[in-house]
């Protein structure tokens, strides 16, 4: 099965499980968990079922498309259930079928895993579900989102489409998946791979990265105070890769590594609780329409 | 018949590290709870696997045993009025246990009469005690909780079944959602629902659907498995502990198989091989008889044999993966220089308030230098000690420690060689991280064991400067564990330099770079409390007591091994009946020189025979004393001490100390205080609690 095959099988599935099928979000990001849809829609009582494709750039993984398992942009399948629902490993389980996986013929296994992001003051119990000693998928039930405790909880299920591509097809080399039929993920990725890593190595200019992330953290930060939470949280988003990339040069010391993230976090936990008070005040307008 | 219960707990997969625990809890807590109900019963067994914590409690009685109660009731003043009749009060009481005043008797208790009945506590029939068991299954306690859903209940993993069965009847409660009943579930893919009409049957059906839940059972199966191979491939499997108790708890029905990868991988370190295959993978690593990893790997699958080949090349598939990225970091880190990695390092925080790790490394150059002179090494040593501290934290840098970060030293020591350094130096680099826990190894060589306490000192005294003094059960920065790791290396190297003087020697390094928040009298008193503590705690855990260990510690932490010698000397002397007569007569001189600061001992003044034998004993004993202190033979040390008690006893019998001659009343205790202060170089003997019996 083709990588394009796996996303429309996914999302079918998903979406028969009466999910809401949005697409990537515009901003970039590390982790299909940074995408509103999940940080910050995971807040609060409201029910929410959404599926999406999060393509997810981590700069310091760049590797000039040279080598076979690392990817400085991979894709991540990214599934949101709140409440969690009490046959989520099942649900879990019959995608992996839907992919053409009989579990029969494999070793399917829910190891510990427990997941954190202190940027996000975000943490979560769980698995790394791993396929024949291979991790596919992140499977976390959330505790606590930025700072504020998760109630109800959300299940959050990250398919990694490269890993299980390569699994699914056969290949050792991540280039060597076929996206669709005659596209490679060479033809399509290849280029933007080394240019990127190029750009994030050796090119970024980085005084002007180090004035975005101040200048994105105050309009983050003002934006807030206006109450505009989504898009003070895309600031958020902006800080967030900026300092990935800086982090990626080896301009960030140690010291000043905790100091920016303990700004991100600040911004991040803010924004968590400016959202669940106004979707207070709305009324929590998705808990209606449920009942 | 006999009747039987079975409660099994259906979970989402557990961690395995919470597993063997839960079932331990489990079983113990349903025998008290068996116990405090007067439920009798022959047998409980307990069972687990990665989904559900079982018990199985065999020949169950029907019924709580009924039992005979004595109810007090209040004093006879108050149950019976002047008259002797019985009072409200009375009536109250014996209404209240079910009976009249026709049953009521006295009994006295210290010395008041009180109203007594006999209170028979009817027992209950089994069935209505056992929903109690919903309680034992909330209070297994968990290394971490989780909230799933809508669900208040925190548990390791969520509860998705439940089964409570006694004989074929369900036993009703629910829990976080759950209804008990009487169906179960077998293996994920191999096995179904399983409906039970007798708690006995249990084994066999799980069984049948491919879950073993009898843990030892799956263990003794995957050794099998693993000696059968071993047998057919003619390798070796090491077997760690550890590993195989995490296995058999990832899985409910075991088979084993093996895998292989490139010879190629062969030549990596093999600390990097048996990492990625144990700790990431949780992989058997196979050897040849002779000891040397082979391409193999040993793993354990959850499941049955069908299209093993298909889970086998899988694994090989990641193990690959994994071993090539450490390929690519061994190839890549040894393109660059030890100085190359020594300049990242000044870019690495070790503490916010201490700096770098580069300028640790500084500090613990300083340190190993300072110490290798104090222990009066040979140059060459001395040398080393220097190169080793310099360079051993490199390797932190590097990718493959980035990635393999349990590889720290092991990977230093290596590169080093590679790098060309001293074959010393570079075991060194894994030695100065030695001793990793309380009773781990300690380093073998001088230099390793040099930088290794230089880096704790630092560590240490840094930290404790800074006031991350640990706390409780707090010990963030293992403080603790690592002057554990200074003080068991000096004793067992027989160091020459007092504790105390070690720490002083740092404080003072810390003082001269002029640090941040160094208050440096509040960190030395702290410092030496911490030191007396540990001292004390590895003197404990060798059977010494609390006074023998008072009396070595108290005046001042002198050099480690003396310390030990001293503990276990004074620990026979002082349940040593002969010993009894020269106690009394150090110990009576140690109280007799606390009355004077004076030691200045004029002969002139002495007058009698057996003053001026004493002071000349004293003169004799204190320089033989001496040498036998150089010579580290403390046990004749402190038998030349023991000389002193025959001339104190015809002292103290022949001479009045406390005399209305100044002259001679001073010169005498300051021969007393002389004699004091060499007694107490050896301990202070006033502490100790004498158990010699006569």
């Amino acid at each position: 099965m083709n990588i394009q095959n796996m996303i429309l099988t996914l999302q079918k599935f998903w979406s028969e499980q009466n999910c809401i099928l949005v697409q990537a979000y515009d901003v970039e990001k590390g982790a299909g968990t940074m995408s509103p849809m999940t940080l910050l829609r995971s807040l609060g009582p409201e029910p929410w079922r959404v599926a999406y494709v999060e393509p997810s750039r981590r700069p310091a993984d760049g590797r000039y498309g040279e080598n076979p398992n690392r990817l400085y942009q991979h894709h991540q399948f990214q599934v949101i259930i709140k409440p969690s629902p009490d046959n989520i490993q099942e649900l879990y389980l019959e995608s992996l079928q839907a992919l053409g996986i009989n579990p029969l013929e494999h070793d399917i296994r829910f190891v510990e895993d427990n997941w954190e992001n202190p940027t996000l003051g975000a943490a979560g119990l769980g698995w790394e579900v791993w396929l024949d000693g291979m991790e596919i998928t992140q499977f976390t039930y959330f505790q606590q989102i930025g700072g504020l405790e998760a109630n109800p909880v959300t299940v959050e299920l990250t398919y990694g489409i490269e890993r299980l591509a390569s699994y699914i097809q056969d290949k050792e080399n991540v280039f060597d998946l076929e996206w669709t039929e005659g596209f490679t993920v060479k033809d399509i990725f290849k280029q933007p791979e080394y240019e990127h890593s190029k750009y994030t190595f050796e090119e970024s200019n980085v005084d002007m990265l180090f004035e975005l992330f101040s200048m994105y953290e105050e309009e983050a930060r003002k934006t807030m105070e206006k109450g505009l939470i989504f898009p003070a949280y895309d600031y958020v988003l902006k800080c967030s890769h900026t300092f990935n990339l800086l982090d990626a040069r080896g301009v960030i010391s140690v010291t000043e590594r905790t100091g920016y993230i303990g700004r991100i976090r600040n911004l991040a936990r803010n924004i968590a609780k400016a959202y669940v008070e106004e979707r207070e005040r709305l009324g929590y307008p998705m808990l209606k329409e449920e009942k | 018949m006999t009747k039987n219960v079975l409660f099994e707990i259906g979970l989402e997969e557990l961690p395995a590290r919470f597993i063997d625990q839960a079932e331990q809890q489990l079983k113990e807590k349903t025998i008290k709870w068996l116990n405090e109900s007067r439920i009798s019963f022959t047998k409980v067994e307990s069972f687990s696997t990665p989904r559900r914590l079982a018990v199985l409690i065999h020949n169950i009685a029907e019924k709580q045993a009924t039992v005979e109660e004595e109810a007090k009731g209040p004093a006879i003043k108050i149950a019976q009025d002047n008259e002797g009749n019985w009072t409200k009060a009375a009536e109250g009481f014996t209404r209240g246990q079910g009976k009249t005043v026709d049953d009521i008797y006295t009994k006295e208790v210290k010395g008041t009469t009180y109203i007594y009945v006999n209170k028979v506590i009817e027992g209950k029939p089994t069935e209505s005690i056992l929903p109690e068991f919903k309680q034992i299954i909330e209070s297994i306690q968990f290394g971490k909780n989780m909230r799933w859903g809508t669900k208040t209940m925190r548990y390791a993993r969520p509860i998705r079944w439940l089964i409570a069965l006694y004989n074929e009847e369900v036993i009703p409660f629910e829990l976080a959602g759950v209804q008990t009943s009487n169906s179960t579930y077998g293996h994920r893919f191999l096995g179904r629902e399983v409906v039970l009409t007798n708690p006995l049957q249990y084994k066999e059906q799980l069984e049948k659907n491919y879950v073993i839940v009898d843990s030892k059972l799956r263990e003794s199966m995957i050794e099998e498995g693993i000696k059968k191979l071993e047998k057919e491939r003619n390798f070796i499997v090491p077997i760690d502990r550890d590993l195989l108790d995490e296995v058999r708890n990832l899985v409910e029905y075991p088979t084993v198989f093996v895998g292989t990868f490139e010879e190629s991988f062969l030549e990596l370190p093999d600390e990097v091989l048996i990492t990625s295959m144990k700790e990431h993978q949780r992989y058997f690593p196979v050897k040849s008889e002779s000891g040397m990893l082979l391409p193999y790997f040993v793993a354990v699958r959850n499941g049955d044999a069908n299209a093993l080949e298909t889970v086998v090349r899988g694994n090989e598939k990641v193990l690959r993966a994994r071993l090539s990225d450490g390929e690519f970091f061994y190839e890549e880190d040894q393109k660059n220089s030890i100085a190359f990695y020594l300049e990242k390092l000044n870019n690495v925080v070790f503490q916010v308030k201490l700096g770098t790790i580069g300028e640790k490394v500084n500090r613990v150059v300083t340190l190993s230098e300072q110490l290798a002179e104090a222990l009066k090494v040979d140059t060459e040593i001395k040398e080393q000690a220097i190169r080793a501290a310099q360079i051993s934290k490199f390797d932190l840098v590097t990718n493959m420690v980035n990635e393999f970060t349990e590889l720290q030293g092991i990977m230093g020591e290596r590169y080093a060689r590679i790098f060309g350094e001293d074959e010393t130096v570079a075991v060194a680099i894994r030695e100065h991280y030695l001793p990793t826990s309380a009773s781990g190894d300690l380093p073998k060589t001088l230099v390793g064991a040099i930088v290794s306490v230089a880096d704790k000192l630092d560590t240490i005294v840094g930290c404790i400067g800074v006031g991350l003094k640990p706390t409780g059960s707090q010990d963030p920065y293992g403080l603790r564990r690592q002057a554990t790791g200074i003080l068991r290396i000096a004793n067992e190297k027989e160091w020459e330099i007092p504790v105390a003087q070690l720490f002083n020697m740092t404080i003072e390094l810390y003082q001269s770079q002029a640090l941040e928040h160094f208050d440096s009298d509040i960190v030395k008193q702290e410092l030496h409390t911490f030191i007396q503590q540990r001292v004390a705690f590895l003197l404990r855990e060798q059977g010494i007591e609390q006074d023998i260990i008072q009396a070595i510690t108290s005046r001042s932490i002198g050099k480690m091994s003396d310390m030990m010698k001293k503990a276990s000397i004074l620990s026979t002397k002082r349940n040593d009946a002969s010993f009894k007569p020269i106690q009394e007569a150090l110990v009576r001189v140690l109280n007799l020189a606390e009355k004077t600061e004076k030691n200045e001992i004029n002969p002139d003044y002495f007058e009698t025979e057996t003053e001026k034998e004493l002071f000349s004993s004293y003169l004799t004993v204190s320089s033989v004393y001496q040498e036998f202190v150089n010579q580290n033979n403390l046990e004749e040390a402190f038998a030349e001490l023991e000389k002193l008690a025959n001339p104190i006893h015809s002292f103290f019998e022949n001479n009045m100390v406390m005399t209305d001659n100044e002259n001679l009343r001073t010169n005498r205790l300051a021969l007393l205080k002389q004699i004091a202060i060499l007694i107490n170089s050896f301990a202070n003997l006033n502490a100790i609690e004498w158990k010699q019996h006569n």
